[in-house]
């Protein structure tokens, strides 16, 4: 039997349907599992994205033609491309991301793109989709990466925010998923105003339109110039650490969330005084239980830690590929 | 141990002395007094319960767990730390409490884990059980306690908080002195509630004999108020560069005791051979150095052999060490601090003349006439290996720390060199948003008449106003030339003046120099890049001081 996805130059490919998926040199029919800058880029002919993500997307691929007209699927619903039947199912990642379930002959693959099990009131849940063959990320398929839950997490962050009210407290995520994420969790414990870097402003604003419930927020930029930060709460992408941005606040205290800073030594490195752990992928139990829960007997690995995953999925009795892509090993926003 | 673990957490994630400080006295303001006691001597890293090595733990955990050997590998070259990696591992398989926000269940204090619980661990031989007793542990921890916990069992329990600011929280939330925090603390080598009430008691508490008087510290002489100068009113001497020390002679056995206040008698077998005949119940105060055939060496070569435990036979043959004593505060076993300098004097004169040894000396009174004979005597203090003069009066007292006026100290001018600031970099914490870590750079010139290249030969961080470090910022942030992680390499274009205190040969550096405790002397708007100092003009500097020595 023919393999339903394989691995071109331009990226993964399904031959039955003469399509694309998540293409690092888009060229023809490209379906994008999620707006994050690794997975969906410009230069297809034709895109095809769930319809829940459809504005983040087009709002990413913002100068480009063919990304305005792209097609937005409902998840669950099945359309034919050639010859494969297609449908997107929610990957719990950041809104709208999916996986792709591509049905040819009987034969059932799944490429999930990036994905989590930890609840984010920010997205709609992971779906297990039974299948014969799974790619999946191993982005931080180390025993050591456990997530806590969102709510632990958002406490932590209020707690630090809260604990020097005399200085503005500056996080850095990255401003696609985990801005929102922390917006949302936090609004559950909390009614202040938090500040947004310019880069977060326009990705919030879709998440607020698709109806995600988060704290009110305003633009660093529409503040006035003599406005003190003190006791404030600003989100800022990781870009923006040490830049000339951050004159603009008298004397930070500043924090980073990421999965990485689940070890200390990363923490350490990044300068960072704090560090959160927050990721919008799979943590290794959640890796494992994933893989168990789609029944696949084949599972490819694409970017991250592939190596003990694959050992591991071996000793279970699976059968192991890996496709080496160009996705990033680091969170990307 | 939650305290403590929040202490931790507390004090690793910040750079700020003054956050740091309040974070311990929020601890100390909680916790019991035996608690504390603990946590004083894990933070100071002077007393730790080490009943396993971490290769110990590692096996314990594979036989509880039958974890495969290969994963737990690939996790602990990940994290680089095996306690660390332990306590992800026991989340990961859920041999951990869980986080809940509320959440309190019953504990064992600090003192409990390390009087009890941890020593019963280790007088366990079946690995077996002993296995089973660290799950049992771990199962009513968070992951950041099982962090802390294994730390504690392995004895490698550290954290980013010096002595000093320990003994400033400890000083500042009880109200006491803190050099008498400093001097109570030489003496506790172990832990207990009582040890704690001694160390922050407002009562003079009588001390152990191996411990040292807290040292009197001189002021610079520029800062006196009362500017009259009579010469016969003071006592005048070289102030070497080396370390200074008490070496204390009571219950037929010498110490020597660095002005950290650390006992450094095994590191300088050679001097407590030499002082072995002191009398009983002597106490004298002075400068160790590296004196070979009577003549002091650079502070360089009394650097091999600072930070040795146990120096080799080589090194004591190549790099003997002498001392030279300013002061004697104990003469027949009685406390002589509150005499005059004049008498403590003659005290020690007394002491050292009947040992006559080759390597031990009495600091030379010098005599001036006045003021301007002082300043001259100052600028020849290079000449006999000095760093400048210490002047302190003659009817002083030995005083605790740096209190009164009768003792100054007046330093050469330190050496200096224009050179070309060349590297950038970002501070941490507070000061991460400006760039205040500079490298600077001389010119090298090529002797066969070649261009000439600009090599670097110092980092400094200090030196700059808060407005001149604004404008650097601004202006290196517009001319960087190309980054490289963190740093920046930057246009020459701006010249420093960079004081020093020495300078010596380096096959570390590629200038082939090194330069000590450089710092930022002032920004020269005056001088053009061209006119910066040359390599070879350092170099010159470098052999005067070799010549002199
Ligand atoms: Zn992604």
């Amino acid at each position: 039997m023919k393999d339903v996805i394989v691995l071109s130059k331009n990226g993964l490919y399904c031959p039955a349907g003469d399509f694309y998926i998540d293409p690092w040199k888009p060229i023809e029919t490209s379906f994008i599992t999620h707006a994050h800058s690794d997975h969906a880029r410009s230069g297809a002919q034709k895109y095809y994205t769930s319809l829940r993500g459809l504005s983040l997307f087009k709002h990413r691929l913002k100068g480009y033609a063919n990304a305005q007209d792209a097609v937005g699927v409902p998840f669950g619903k099945k359309i034919k491309i050639n010859e494969a039947w297609v449908s997107f199912h929610s990957a719990g990642h950041i809104l709208g991301s999916a996986q792709l379930r591509v049905e040819v002959k009987n034969k059932v693959w799944v490429a999930s793109g990036d994905y989590k099990r930890t609840p984010d009131p920010s997205c709609d849940p992971f779906e297990v989709v039974r299948c014969d063959a799974f790619i999946s990320e191993a982005t931080f398929a180390l025993p050591i990466y456990q997530w806590e839950s969102g709510e632990v997490t958002a406490q932590k962050i209020k707690d630090w925010w809260h604990s020097d009210r005399s200085r503005p407290s500056i996080l850095f995520c990255y401003s696609l998923g985990k801005a929102q994420r922390v917006l949302a969790e936090l609004k559950k414990i909390s009614d202040e105003t938090v500040y947004l870097h310019g880069a977060a402003v326009g990705l919030t604003d879709i998440y607020r339109a698709e109806g995600i419930d988060m704290l009110q927020t305003l633009p660093v930029s529409e503040v006035p110039k003599d406005f003190d930060f003190a006791g404030c709460l600003i989100l800022a992408p990781p870009s923006a650490h040490r830049s000339s941005w951050m004159k603009r606040f008298k004397e930070p205290q500043t924090a980073f969330g990421s999965g990485w800073m689940q070890v200390r030594g990363a923490r350490r490195r990044g300068g960072y005084e704090k560090g959160f752990i927050l990721s919008d992928h799979a943590d290794w139990n959640e890796l494992i239980q994933t893989i168990d829960e789609t029944g696949a007997q084949k599972i490819i690995l694409t970017h991250g830690r592939e190596d003990v995953l694959a050992r591991v999925l071996r000793e279970k009795g699976l059968e192991v590929a890996h496709f080496t892509t160009e996705y990033s090993d680091e969170e990307i926003g | 141990m939650k305290a403590f673990v929040k202490l931790f957490e507390d004090l690793d994630s910040t750079t700020s002395t003054l956050e740091k400080v309040s974070a311990l006295k929020l601890y100390f303001s909680k916790t019991s007094h035996s608690d504390s006691m603990w946590a004083v001597l894990l933070l100071t890293g002077k007393l730790s319960k080490r009943v396993l090595t971490s290769r110990n733990l590692r096996d314990l955990f594979l036989i509880a767990t039958k974890y495969p050997e290969w994963l737990l590998e690939e996790c602990a070259s990940q994290v680089g730390d095996t306690a660390e990696t332990l306590s992800l591992l026991a989340q990961s398989l859920n041999l951990s409490r869980t986080f809940s926000i509320h959440s309190s269940s019953e504990e064992f204090n600090l003192s409990q884990w390390m009087d009890l619980r941890i020593p019963e661990l280790a007088v366990i031989d079946d690995q077996e059980e002993q296995a089973r007793i660290l799950i049992s542990w771990w199962k009513t921890l968070l992951s950041s306690e099982i962090f802390i916990l294994n730390k504690l069992m392995t004895g490698a329990f550290r954290v980013g908080v010096s002595e000093k600011l320990v003994i400033r929280a400890l000083s500042e939330h009880f109200e006491i002195p803190s050099d008498q925090v400093a001097h109570r603390l030489i003496g506790i080598k172990k832990a207990g509630a009582e040890n704690f009430t001694k160390l922050i008691s407002k009562d003079f508490v009588e001390v152990s004999f191996s411990q040292p008087y807290p040292f009197c510290l001189a002021h610079s002489f520029s800062d006196r108020t009362n500017l009259d100068f009579k010469p016969e009113d003071w006592c005048i001497e070289w102030k070497y560069d080396g370390i200074r020390a008490q070496v204390i002679k009571r219950n037929q056995q010498v110490w020597i005791w660095s002005r950290g206040e650390e006992d450094i008698t095994a590191g300088f077998p050679d001097l407590a051979e030499a002082f072995k005949d002191l009398p009983e119940g002597s106490v004298i105060d002075g400068e160790i150095l590296v004196l070979k055939n009577g003549e002091i060496q650079l502070f360089q070569d009394l650097q091999k052999r600072l930070g040795r435990k146990k120096p080799s036979a080589a090194i004591l043959k190549t790099h003997p060490a002498g001392f030279v004593g300013y002061d004697c505060l104990e003469f027949n076993g009685v406390d002589r601090r509150q005499e005059s300098l004049r008498a403590r004097r003659d005290y020690l004169k007394k002491i050292i003349s009947n040992l006559s040894l080759s390597q031990i000396k009495i600091s030379e009174e010098q005599t001036v006439t006045g003021l301007d004979q002082l300043e001259s005597l100052r600028s020849e203090a290079r000449n006999h290996q000095a760093e400048g003069l210490m002047i302190k009066g003659w009817d002083s007292i030995y005083t605790v720390g740096r209190k009164t006026g009768s003792w100054w100290k007046h330093k050469v001018d330190p050496l200096s060199l224009d050179a070309v600031l060349l590297y950038a970099q970002a501070g941490t914490g507070r000061r991460a948003n400006l760039y205040t870590d500079y490298t600077f750079a001389l010119w090298d010139n090529d002797p066969d008449g070649g261009d000439k290249k600009l090599v670097t030969f110092a980092k400094a961080y200090s030196g700059l106003d808060q407005n001149e470090i604004n404008k650097l910022d601004h202006w290196i942030r517009r001319n960087t030339k190309e980054k490289f992680g963190p740093v920046r390499s930057l246009e020459p274009e701006h010249v420093f003046e960079i004081a020093f205190e020495g300078i010596s040969k380096s096959d570390r550096h590629k200038s082939g120099i090194a330069v000590r405790f450089p710092r930022i002397l002032r920004w020269r708007h005056d001088k053009k890049v061209e006119d910066a100092d040359t390599l070879q003009t350092a170099l010159a500097l470098l052999k005067s001081q070799e010549i002199l020595s």
